[in-house]
């Protein structure tokens, strides 16, 4: 099913819809807000931009010598080239310590990666510690936003939930009260953990240190009180130096909810005495995105979401409908690069507005990427046949003025002829719910050639 | 050099030509009115965006290379659509980029702009005593640059308002979300239906909602697609485009 069939189930709870938009817009004007207060925004943008494309184009560099800094501070680097490496390196660190029971805070990459089925299909336990994921988890969902991945559900709705799986009250949805439950169960987790695994937002080349940012804190609390950490990091996490966290940190926060700065920013540069520290590098088809001239800038991505939040489509077909680990805008530009048939339909789930380039923090052209991805995709996927004939004429006879002469006035003649029951049927998906314009009697060019008759 | 030796060809969109002609003769009454030497070329079809923007590029070079072949003789090329003025400038990237071709890029102006900008003139004294509210479309507001975005920092402008202010007795609305975009888009509006009705549906409703009578902007694609609903539902609200209100003497 593509894009649009999911986004119309979507739209069957119009109610629902507006709330969502609704959610999402607040978050939007909030980043206006808060972005449009630092001076020399735009200016912070295009540095953002400019660090990142250093760092494409240096990238074999950067990786080596932060994996030398790393191990330096006595980290234990890993090189994944896909997901399955991914997921039996970390499996194989969890044997080693014989570890049973795992907390993981937000990481989009173990996303991506499926590492949840794969270690609970070995017997682990792995509880998502951001509370969103955590919902979304018990729900038995992916995330369906990569900030707020529960932003699809309603407080009910998590009341609901919370009484099945942690023996709560029915609230009503009281948040004060489900956040309160949802700590205690958290709190059991965190104290039982044998292994803490947590994403990596920024891998800093000149000190071999990593810094996840979060807004609960769960990172920490995760890897302070379990014995060893894996942090899992794509190999486009890398800034060059530490004081570019200056520029990145500033953007991030502000991009994502309109905070000035996450709530924690955890610097991890080394393991705690008598613990372990890992990083994990991942590739899965990253290089590949990275050969792409025209998409290559789609790796600047320091995962904000702030293109989700302004995209119109976004907040009115939800996250699920991308049916992708990222969603909206960017997940529509990454996607096609891994599987491009599955994900043909996404480049097509824009109007192009391009307000979602206006808000990347790292200046990525996604609405062009989109159009150029459209291309590609109409080259190498089989069309519906009735698109690509109406639109393979169009190019002849708009190539044409006699035949476009000609083609206009029988067109705007059965227009205004046929019966409504003609023109407004199942095949015509303008008229589901807007009426086609009324016709006029003549067209312009008949217009203008009486007018210069009679002049 | 006097508005009359301005040589301008002018472009009218092809939807614009067969179901808005009105749109179109209020463009070129406009621009007489300005003083420029009109012309309309021949033959003229379309810029070739609805098949760019659907991924069939490679079909359109025909109908590029017609527009340039029709609007190479002129100072300006001028047309009372955003996005199809945008399509022109940025995307006949897939031309070979002769001499032609990139005169006929550079000098593509939408109306507004043409009018603001080159001409330097924003009071045409012209008098429309209504609420009105101007959708800015994307293509023009983001693509064009004919305004500031909500999302940029930076100094409030709008090319658009700057016209509809000096209109007499035009009262401009304030509009909730001021520039999101209306869900045309092209061949999204048919294969996205959904969300493209509902997106038109809700900046409709923020129009209604904001006393507005009558929604105008200086894209008409986006226009009949809020038209097309507006008509559907029986919604107070009158559509028409920015030539029309500029060039009326109510
Ligand atoms: S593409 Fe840009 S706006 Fe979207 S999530 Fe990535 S960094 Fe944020």
């Amino acid at each position: 099913m593509g894009h649009a069939q999911k986004a119309t189930e979507f739209n069957k709870d119009e109610a629902k819809v507006n709330w969502h938009d609704k959610a999402l817009w607040y978050v939007r004007e909030k980043r206006d807000k808060s972005a449009h207060n630092v001076q020399g925004w735009e200016y912070l943008r295009q540095l953002g931009s400019g660090i990142k494309a250093n760092v494409l184009s240096n990238l074999d560099k950067y990786l080596i010598q932060f994996e030398t800094n790393a191990k330096n501070n006595g980290i234990q680097v890993h090189w994944a080239s896909n997901a399955e490496e991914h997921n039996t390196i970390i499996n194989s660190i969890l044997e080693k310590h014989n570890a049973k029971k795992v907390v993981k805070s937000k990481s989009m990459l173990t996303e991506e990666c499926h590492l949840n089925p794969f270690l609970e299909s070995k017997g682990i336990e792995v509880v998502d510690t951001d509370l969103g994921e955590r919902i979304v988890q018990l729900a038995e969902e992916p995330p369906s936003h990569i900030v707020l991945p529960a932003i699809h559900k309603t407080k009910e709705d998590v009341d609901v939930l919370f009484q099945e799986h942690l023996n709560t009250k029915p609230s009503g949805g009281n948040p004060e009260y489900l956040v309160g439950e949802a700590r205690k169960h958290l709190r059991d987790k965190f104290l039982n953990a044998d292994v803490a695994i947590t994403g990596v937002n920024f891998a800093v080349a000149d000190t071999g240190g990593v810094v996840v940012c979060t807004n609960e804190g769960n990172a920490d609390m995760g890897v302070h009180l379990a014995k060893a950490h894996i942090a899992c990091m794509g190999i486009e996490k890398i800034i060059p130096q530490e004081k570019h966290l200056g520029v990145f940190l500033r953007l991030l926060a502000r991009s994502a909810t309109g905070q000035p700065i996450t709530t924690y920013s955890s610097h991890f540069n080394k393991a705690e005495e008598g613990k372990e520290m890992h990083i994990v590098i991942v590739d899965n088809g990253r290089t590949e995105q990275l050969s792409r001239e025209d998409f290559r800038a789609s790796l600047h991505c320091i995962r904000c979401g702030a293109c989700m939040n302004t995209c119109p489509i976004y907040r009115r077909s939800g996250g699920h409908s991308y049916d992708y680990t990222i969603p909206g805008p960017i997940g529509s530009i990454l996607s096609p690069g891994k599987d491009l048939k599955k994900h043909s339909s996404l480049p097509f789930a824009s109007t192009l507005c391009g307000s979602c380039s206006n808000v990347c923090p790292v200046k990525i052209n996604i609405h062009e990427q989109l159009y150029k991805w459209r291309q590609i995709i109409v080259q190498e996927e089989k069309q519906p046949i009735v698109k690509k004939s109406i639109l393979k004429t169009a190019g002849v006879v708009l190539s044409k003025p006699k035949l476009y002469k000609m083609a206009g006035k029988s067109a705007r003649f059965a227009l205004k002829h046929a019966p409504r029951f003609m023109i407004y049927n199942k095949l015509n998906a303008w008229g589901k719910a807007r009426d086609l314009p009324e016709v006029k009697h003549e067209s312009f060019d008949e217009w203008y050639k009486k007018r210069r008759k009679n002049e | 050099m006097t508005n009359s030796a301005i040589k301008v060809g002018l472009f009218i969109p092809c939807y614009v030509n067969q179901l808005y002609p009105q749109v179109g003769i209020a463009t070129l009454e406009l621009l007489e009115k300005l003083g420029v030497d009109v012309y309309y070329p021949e033959g003229q079809t379309c810029c070739g965006q609805p098949l760019g923007n659907s991924g069939y590029e490679q079909d359109s070079k025909g109908i590029c290379n017609l527009f340039v072949k029709n609007f190479n003789d002129y100072d300006y090329i001028v047309g009372p659509s955003g996005s199809c003025i945008y399509h022109v400038k940025h995307h006949f990237d897939i031309l070979e980029q002769t001499p032609e071709v990139k005169r006929v890029r550079n000098n593509a102006y939408e109306l507004c702009e043409f009018i603001v900008k080159i001409l330097g003139k924003t009071d045409l004294g012209a008098s429309f005593p209504h609420k009105v509210g101007l959708h800015k479309s994307c293509h023009g507001l983001r693509g064009l640059k004919l305004g500031k975005c909500s999302e940029v920092q930076g100094e409030h402008y709008s090319t658009e308002e700057d016209l509809l202010k000096e209109v007499k007795g035009l009262e401009l609305m304030a509009l909730n979300r001021k520039d999101e975009c209306c869900g045309f888009g092209g061949t999204f509006a048919v294969f996205e239906e959904a969300i493209s009705s509902k997106m038109g549906k809700d900046r409709v409703q923020d129009h209604i909602d904001s006393d507005v009578e009558v929604l105008t902007g200086a894209d008409h694609s986006c226009l009949m697609h809020m038209e097309g609903i507006v008509n559907r539902n029986k919604q107070p609200l009158k559509v028409m485009h920015i030539a029309e209100i500029l060039n009326s003497s109510l």
